[in-house]
């Protein structure tokens, strides 16, 4: 009875907290498939000379301390900020300190995590197959489609995996961008600081252990599947 | 109308395809040529894989010109690469249709159980992946996908340069069938001579990026300014039928255009098309007919060319029968000993022949 009692440990808030992390992930990263499979695209096959420029501003989050890139988000999305007056006059508020605040926070946080897996698999896919659908009748669309799509699950579904995980591991631009509101923006990580500040350590280890053992299976089922999906593609 | 007129130019890195030549859009057509010729590219321009400056016609359709570019999937073509090129994520079925379900169904003129039985593909079917196949079949199957888009011209890159020799045995039926049963014209690109040799109708000689030579196979193959005349293998072309077997000896003999050929037997009916190689080392001349020669192919030649080749070695052109041209490589010395002249009448010796 030992586990029932120290499932007590979690507060109704704790779940909430959970089902937040997991809604933010999810939306965030189905926002990014759609965004960085035609951006990755894009990288893997333009000969402009701006594409290292753009590759080095996707890749910026992988070195740039959250709370800097936190910071900047809510400036523009801010009372002042660009975005902050475009969606005030579109009707939608302001989006610091909201989930939706968070969501945009998050796609740019997880961006290079998404993009260059697919960016990696486009390129290793290679000009061949793509010649062949071309020949075989496909038009561009239909050659991205049946063609390169197909061949890049490997990197879509690491992408899919790192920006999902990338997400649920996000601290210092929720803090930044979104606060502690409970239900709207205070998210696992958050919850979890919360409860070493308040020396619930009963709390923050059921919270902290869980993301553990969750990093822990997802690499696990990316290097496993990682490795047999790799094969198929060649 | 059944031409391809094609006129490129293109600067690469290592060389400028200039390329301008007329080829008929029947039969096989060989390019031709030392790698780093140019023939592949001058495909990928005819395909519209890579884009050079020039115009392309094809059976009277301009596919490319100044103003014009019809891109790659719009050109009713097939292409076979050197490597079967197969799409791993497909099946076998999957691979063979995918260029079939792209056309129109009016355009569907070669049909998939057609290809499936011509090819020896049905044991194959079946197959969820296309990565256990082995090089053969990958290359069947290619070709078999090429095919089912019903394209109006073939366009193969060294499909055999890949295989191993059993492989390329496995497949040479088939490109030669192409030739005979399907009427699809094919241009074909190779370095090796006795494929050329065995396949082609046309041959479109390249070196350095240009076109230097094209024309019917025979006719260029007899000719001795052109690079093929020094290759070891050079020699003729003889298109000829099948006219008489001689049980007795086990010997064939095939007839040309004022002449014939004892061949070691065939079992094809009389009348067949068959082509013979006959080679430049394997022929040699005798001014007088010979007496007592264990030689079966012994022909009354007349010597229309002589041409030095290096210190030791001349080539002569014959021509015997009607119009058919042999070659002859023999030493500067014999030429000199037999006082050989062009003009001359002489008895050319054919020691060995092989039909193709």
């Amino acid at each position: 009875m030992v586990i029932l009692n120290n499932m007590t440990d979690l507060t109704p808030s704790d779940l909430q907290a959970i089902w937040l992390t997991l809604k933010l992930a999810s939306v965030t990263t189905c926002l990014l498939l759609l965004i960085a499979t035609p951006l990755a695209w894009w990288l893997a096959h333009s000969r402009k000379w701006y594409k290292g420029l753009m590759a080095a501003v996707v890749a910026l989050p992988l070195v740039l301390p959250p709370t800097v890139l936190g910071f900047y988000l809510l400036l523009v999305m801010g009372p002042h900020g660009v975005v902050g007056d475009l969606t005030n006059t579109l009707g939608l508020g302001r989006l610091p300190f909201t989930f939706y605040g968070l969501v945009v926070g998050s796609v740019f946080f997880s961006m290079p995590f998404a993009v260059q897996p697919i960016q990696n698999a486009f390129e290793a896919i290679g000009k061949r197959p793509l010649e062949v659908a071309a020949t075989l009748r496909a038009n561009a669309w239909d050659r991205f489609f049946s063609v390169a799509l197909p061949l890049a699950r490997p990197g879509l579904l690491t992408a899919i995996i790192l920006a999902f995980a990338h997400t649920v591991g996000e601290f210092g631009v929720v803090l930044m961008l979104g606060g502690n509101i409970e239900g709207e923006t205070r998210v696992l990580s958050v919850a979890i600081y919360n409860h070493v500040e308040a020396m619930e350590y009963g709390a923050a280890h059921w919270l902290a252990g869980g993301m553990v053992l969750f990093s822990f299976i997802v690499l696990l089922g990316l290097y496993l599947s990682g490795g047999k999906l790799l094969k198929v593609a060649k | 109308m059944n031409v391809i007129r094609a006129q490129f130019k293109m600067q690469l890195d290592s060389f400028a395809l200039d390329a301008d030549f007329d080829a008929p859009a029947t039969g096989v057509t060989a390019l031709f040529g030392p790698s780093g010729s140019g023939k592949t590219t001058l495909l990928r321009c005819i395909a519209g894989l890579e884009r050079a400056a020039g115009s392309l016609r094809v059976n009277g359709e301009t596919w490319q010109d100044d103003k014009i570019f019809m891109p790659v999937h719009k050109r009713p073509l097939g292409y076979v690469y050197q490597e079967a090129s197969l799409f791993p994520h497909l099946s076998v079925r999957a691979n063979l249709e995918y260029g079939y379900k792209r056309i129109a169904p009016a355009e569907r003129k070669v049909q998939l159980e057609q290809v499936v039985e011509w090819l020896g593909l049905s044991h194959l079917m079946a197959r969820g992946d296309v990565v256990s196949l082995s090089g053969g079949e990958r290359q069947r199957v290619a070709i078999g996908r090429a095919l089912l888009t019903s394209p109006r011209i073939l366009l193969m890159d060294e499909p055999l340069s890949a295989l191993d020799s059993n492989s390329k045995l496995e497949i040479l039926p088939y490109l030669e069938g192409l030739h005979y049963e399907l009427d699809i014209p094919v241009f074909y690109v190779s370095h090796a001579m006795e494929e050329v040799a065995r396949l082609a109708d046309h041959l479109v000689l390249m070196n350095q990026g240009r076109v230097i030579a094209s024309g019917e196979i025979s006719a260029i193959l007899a000719r001795l300014d052109l690079p093929t005349a020094q290759f070891d293998d050079a020699g003729a072309v003889v298109e000829a039928v099948v006219a008489r077997q001689d049980e007795t000896y086990q010997l064939t003999r095939v007839d040309f255009a004022g002449g014939f050929l004892w061949v070691g037997k065939v079992e094809q009916p009389f009348g067949t098309r068959v082509r013979a190689r006959v080679l430049a080392r394997d022929v040699s001349i005798a001014t007088q007919a010979p007496q007592g020669s264990s030689i079966n192919n012994i022909l009354n030649a007349r010597i229309e060319e002589i041409r030095d080749e290096g210190a030791d070695k001349v080539m002569v052109r014959m021509q015997v029968g009607e119009a058919q041209m042999l070659l002859s490589r023999i030493t500067r010395r014999s030429r000199d000993h037999l006082g050989l002249l062009e003009g001359m009448y002489v008895c050319a010796q054919v020691k060995s022949v092989a039909l193709m």
